[in-house]
């Protein structure tokens, strides 16, 4: 069957640069979708999209659909056919409305079926339908309306392309016609001018006479189409102008991902600035130049600041200088801003700043953020002595932690907050772990973030999110779907992530204890919500790390009690060893036969001398034996050797079982066994639910 | 090209496109927006468009004059034109040529900023346009205004004025940007500034202007009771100007910041609503025109 090539580009006007690898996926998969539906096959299905075009291109695209054959059931054999073997009104009634004839229904398992054969239209006659459909399907996290229609797009929609091949798909949407001419870029298409407009072509106007020259058109016009090769330019652009200005840029994923589609087609240039704001802290710097104008800074090879920036032009090569000029005018205005604001800041020390916390709400009814600020002393101090660290620059840097908040430099640039803090202190001459502490207590501050380095920015960093996220919770509002203002999911991986990774046990039940006593939560009913609240929340943060490294019934097997996080991984991973080695099986089978009975046991209560049978000697004997060791081992968190110690018990527990009838019909020896297997359990249950186990 | 020439310029340049060319608004206001040619105008299904300029009072971004691009009033030359035309941003670009801008010389991007006020009860989807890496222009189409869909959707185009100035005179300071005739902005403004950031850092008395603002918002709902909007909405200004100048003294906290918003909102809602009761009891006077018009 002949093959051919669609191509749907639908233009707006410039679409927001963070929405577009999202709205190219969605496009993909409607597409993928539609077309099967649709029974249309197909080869490969790109996206490709500018700040002002959404487009479609699907190779090897069948020209019909395929067709199809369905079996629809009708009345049973005995209604549809009469003594003689006729159909019966019923069976007429029947293939009427199925649009078959009635000698053509087929009687199967005693009812007769009408086999429906629909043969498969073309597929430019389906795509009339099925493209303005997936327009319309498109959802965007923000959109509009413009003139006077009730349509909405993410912005408005000017033009459509739609080819099958060279045939036009024709449709209408948001008034727009679908058609073959795209437009190029706004201000370097004027060749159609040159060369005098023709076809009735507007200016930056142009035809497309077949799908497969669709990325060649637009080069042409000056639109690099296709992402991936826009990136690649941009990316090798930027190389080169450092190196030619003997620096090295630092291109973030996230910074190029934006301007990527900024831009149709791009041109790097590169622009000056005055050495004296080198002076202020590179950040400072940099936020301005990459956060506020997208620029890309330039660091020497080892990775110290140059007053150089790289900015993207959207555009080509002529008059650079212009732009050049320009671009360094605005940055000297906001590097000019960012020296007042510092100079400004700077005439009082930080620690005088923080009293202004006092005019700034924390959170809605809970209170300033120096409020805030006082709990997280007390936080750190209790947190500190339960890890065992020197608590004193913990508590410097909780009382410093905001202050920075209400300076001048943090008010204008919001993502600087905890930086500026970091460096006022330093200029203040505080101890360098306060200094640290004091920006590391936001990491991460987006996901893949590194961690806290230092032990004060660690404790400071639990204080501050057990404290949101207790307050938060206060407040009724836990983190559901994609509600989430406060980041408390990031920040709760965060704790999970930092505990285990520093190795540090201690129980998170607590330090929500003295967060609620510190936010005033009197009423009992209440914190005992909470405290459930944040029990679940942080458990499904616990499954989620350990999610990428442990086997998923591992996982649900510790993590019934997750208020010692650090314990808990070291659980999984002694449990996920444990079941590697030799007779782990048998072992685990034996654990899981003491856990079922377990569950009949009132108590734990036992009496030896009730034990009469070997076998139950044996057990109670074993058990005795090895439950000081395995208590030690739990508690030193030597999981992997306590069980080593458990297993001990496999063979006297399976002979137990083989000899011992438990459920006694004396009913104090019945109690005396369960209360045996009850207390052995009790030793497993300290480290794994093994009946949650799948062998 | 001085600065009145390029006000010139861009009047001209709309006023051949069909906008009316308005004056500015004679109450102290933050932005173009809350001038009522804009904040009622784009409310209902009436045609509009107009153009105009507009100085534009923010007490907080007040700096003595000592600060050669921050100030205590700039001005803004503001276009609505309702419903919006389909080559909007074709005809924004023409008009950045008129004044000399020539976009294939620079590098111009409409980079994604969705506008909104709280106070007004407003907000829109568009773009901050960048001229080399400069703002030059806000560009919103309206969705919402006094916490009215608006419909058909009006567009807004606030070209700032001085940034516009001082990059086509190629000058560094804001007071340096000639007006006319070798008369500087400086010259024009400079003591205003200075005066006029003294008043609102250091001199304003506080009691006073939260007395006035409980006074204006007490008149403004008793005239919007009445039924006369005009009048109610010169109030409603009043108290956001009085907000504002309290604001940039510090004399409201951040808790009481949303409840003040809150209550300015409050007034600019009823206003739209009674606006919007007002152009339907007179029959859309303008709907009626431009269909004569067209006919």
């Amino acid at each position: 069957m002949d093959k051919k090539i669609l191509l749907m580009e639908i233009g707006t006007e410039e679409i927001p640069a963070h929405a577009m690898p999202g709205i190219l996926n969605q496009l993909k998969t409607l597409a993928e979708k539609s077309l099967t539906e649709a029974r249309i096959e197909f080869g490969e299905i790109k996206t490709l999209g500018t700040p002002r075009r959404l487009s479609l291109l699907v190779s090897d695209v069948a020209t019909n659909q395929a067709d199809v054959e369905e079996e629809k059931r009708g009345p049973s054999a005995k209604i549809a056919f009469d003594k003689d073997g006729k159909p019966s009104k019923a069976a007429i009634g029947f293939a009427r409305g199925q649009k078959v004839k009635p000698e053509d229904l087929i009687t199967r398992d005693g009812y007769v079926y009408a086999v429906i054969r629909e043969q498969g239209k073309s597929s430019a006659e389906i795509f009339k339908t099925l493209l303005p459909k997936i327009i319309c399907d498109l959802n965007f996290p923000n959109n509009m309306r413009w003139g006077d229609l009730d349509f909405k797009f993410i912005r408005p929609l000017r033009w459509i392309v739609a080819l099958f091949d060279d045939e036009i798909i024709p449709f209408e949407v948001a008034n727009v016609t679908s058609g073959k001419i795209s437009r190029g870029h706004r201000f370097l298409t004027i060749r159609n001018e040159e060369l005098g407009i023709r076809n009735g072509l507007n200016r930056g106007e142009f035809e497309i006479a077949k799908a497969e020259d669709y990325i060649a058109d637009c080069e042409k016009n000056f639109v690099i189409v296709d992402q991936n090769q826009r990136r690649d330019m941009i990316a090798k652009q930027i190389n080169e102008v450092a190196a030619n200005k003997n620096g090295v840029a630092e291109i973030t994923d996230d910074l190029l991902e934006e301007v990527l589609y900024l831009v149709e087609y791009p041109t790097a240039l590169a622009g000056e600035f005055e050495t004296k704001y080198l002076k202020l802290p590179a950040e400072a710097v940099i936020t301005p130049m990459r956060d506020h104008q997208r620029y890309f800074p330039v660091k020497t090879a080892d990775g110290k600041l140059l007053p150089l920036f790289i900015t993207i032009r959207n555009g080509g090569k002529d008059y650079l200088d212009i732009v050049q000029h320009g671009n360094e005018r605005v940055l000297k205005a906001r590097l000019e801003d960012a020296q007042f604001f510092f100079n400004e800041d700077r005439k009082k020390s930080l620690e005088a700043h923080r009293e202004k916390l006092k005019t700034v709400v924390f959170q809605e009814g809970l209170g300033t953020v120096y409020e805030k600020t006082e709990r997280l002393v007390k936080l750190v101090e209790k947190i500190s002595a339960m890890v065992d660290v020197e608590a004193s620059n913990s508590i410097r840097a909780a009382k410093l932690s905001k202050a920075d908040l209400v300076t001048g430099m943090v008010t204008e640039f919001t993502e600087l907050q905890g930086i500026m803090g970091r460096e006022y202190a330093k200029l203040d001459g505080e101890a360098a772990e306060v200094c640290a502490a004091i920006d590391e207590h936001y990491m991460p501050r987006f996901a893949g973030d590194a961690q806290p380095k230092t032990t004060a920015g660690k404790i400071l960093s639990l204080a501050d999110k057990i404290d949101n996220i207790v307050a938060t919770f206060s407040r009724g509002l836990v983190p559901t779907g994609s509600q989430d203002p406060f980041a408390l999911r990031r920040q709760a991986l965060g704790i999970v992530n930092l505990l285990s990774g520093a190795r540090w046990s201690l129980s998170i039940r607590e330090v929500v204890e003295l967060a609620m006593d510190l936010l005033k939560i009197t009423d009992k009913v209440g914190r005992e919500k909470i405290q459930q609240e944040v029990a679940d929340f942080m458990r499904l943060r616990v499954k989620n790390v350990l999610s990428s490294s442990t086997r998923y019934d591992v996982i649900d097997a510790v993590l019934d009690d997750v208020d010692d996080i650090f314990a808990v991984t070291l659980k999984a991973a002694a449990v996920e060893q444990f079941l590697k080695t030799p007779d782990s099986t048998k072992n685990v089978q034996s654990f899981v036969r003491v856990g079922n009975l377990a569950k009949k046991a009132e108590s734990t209560e036992l009496n030896a001398e009730l034990f009469t049978l070997d076998a139950e000697k044996v057990l109670y004997g074993a058990f005795a034996a090895i439950k000081v060791a395995t208590d030690e081992l739990v508690d030193k968190k030597d999981f992997f050797g306590a069980l080593d110690v458990l297993k001990k018990l496999s063979t006297p527990i399976d002979s137990f079982f083989d000899s011992v009838m438990v459920m006694d019909e004396d009913l104090t020896i019945r109690k005396n066994r369960l209360a045996l297997l009850k207390s052995i359990d009790n030793l497993f249950a300290k480290i794994a639910d093994f009946g949650k186990i799948v062998q | 090209m001085n600065y009145q020439e390029l006000v010139f310029a861009l009047q001209k340049f709309w006023a051949d496109k069909g906008c009316i060319l308005a004056e500015p608004y004679d109450v102290e206001k933050g932005a173009g927006t809350m001038n009522p040619f804009t904040f009622l105008r784009v409310l209902g299904p009436e045609p509009w468009n107009v153009a105009y300029t507009e100085p534009s009072r923010r007490p907080a971004d007040g700096r003595y004059g000592d600060n050669p691009n921050r100030l205590y009033q700039h001005h803004q030359l503001q276009l609505i034109m309702k419903p919006s035309p389909d080559n909007i941003q074709e005809l924004y670009l023409e008009s950045l040529a008129a004044i000399g801008i020539e976009a294939a010389k620079h590098d111009i991007r409409f980079v994604e900023d969705n506008w909104e006020s709280p106070t007004l009860g407003a907000w829109g989807l568009g773009w901050e346009v960048w001229l080399d890496g400069m703002e030059i222009t806000q560009f919103t189409y309206f969705q919402q205004v006094g916490s009215q869909d608006v419909k058909p959707v009006a567009v807004e185009i606030t070209y700032g004025l001085e940034r516009l100035a001082m990059y086509i005179q190629g000058v560094e300071n804001v007071y340096d940007v000639e007006w006319a005739h070798g008369v500087t902005y400086g010259d024009i403004f400079h003591q205003n500034e200075f005066e006029q950031t003294s008043y609102a850092f250091d001199l304003s008395d506080e009691d006073l202007l939260f007395d006035l603002f409980e006074k204006y918002e007490a008149e403004a709902v008793r005239v919007i009771k009445l039924g006369y909007v005009h009048p109610a909405y010169d109030y409603v200004l009043k108290c956001s100007h009085t907000f504002n100048l309290l604001d940039a003294r510090g004399a409201i906290s951040v808790t009481e910041r949303t409840a003040f918003i809150g209550r300015v909102r409050k007034l600019a809602r009823m206003c739209a609503e009674v606006y919007l009761q007002q152009r339907e009891k007179l029959g859309y006077p303008l709907l009626k025109k431009s269909s004569e018009v067209s006919a």
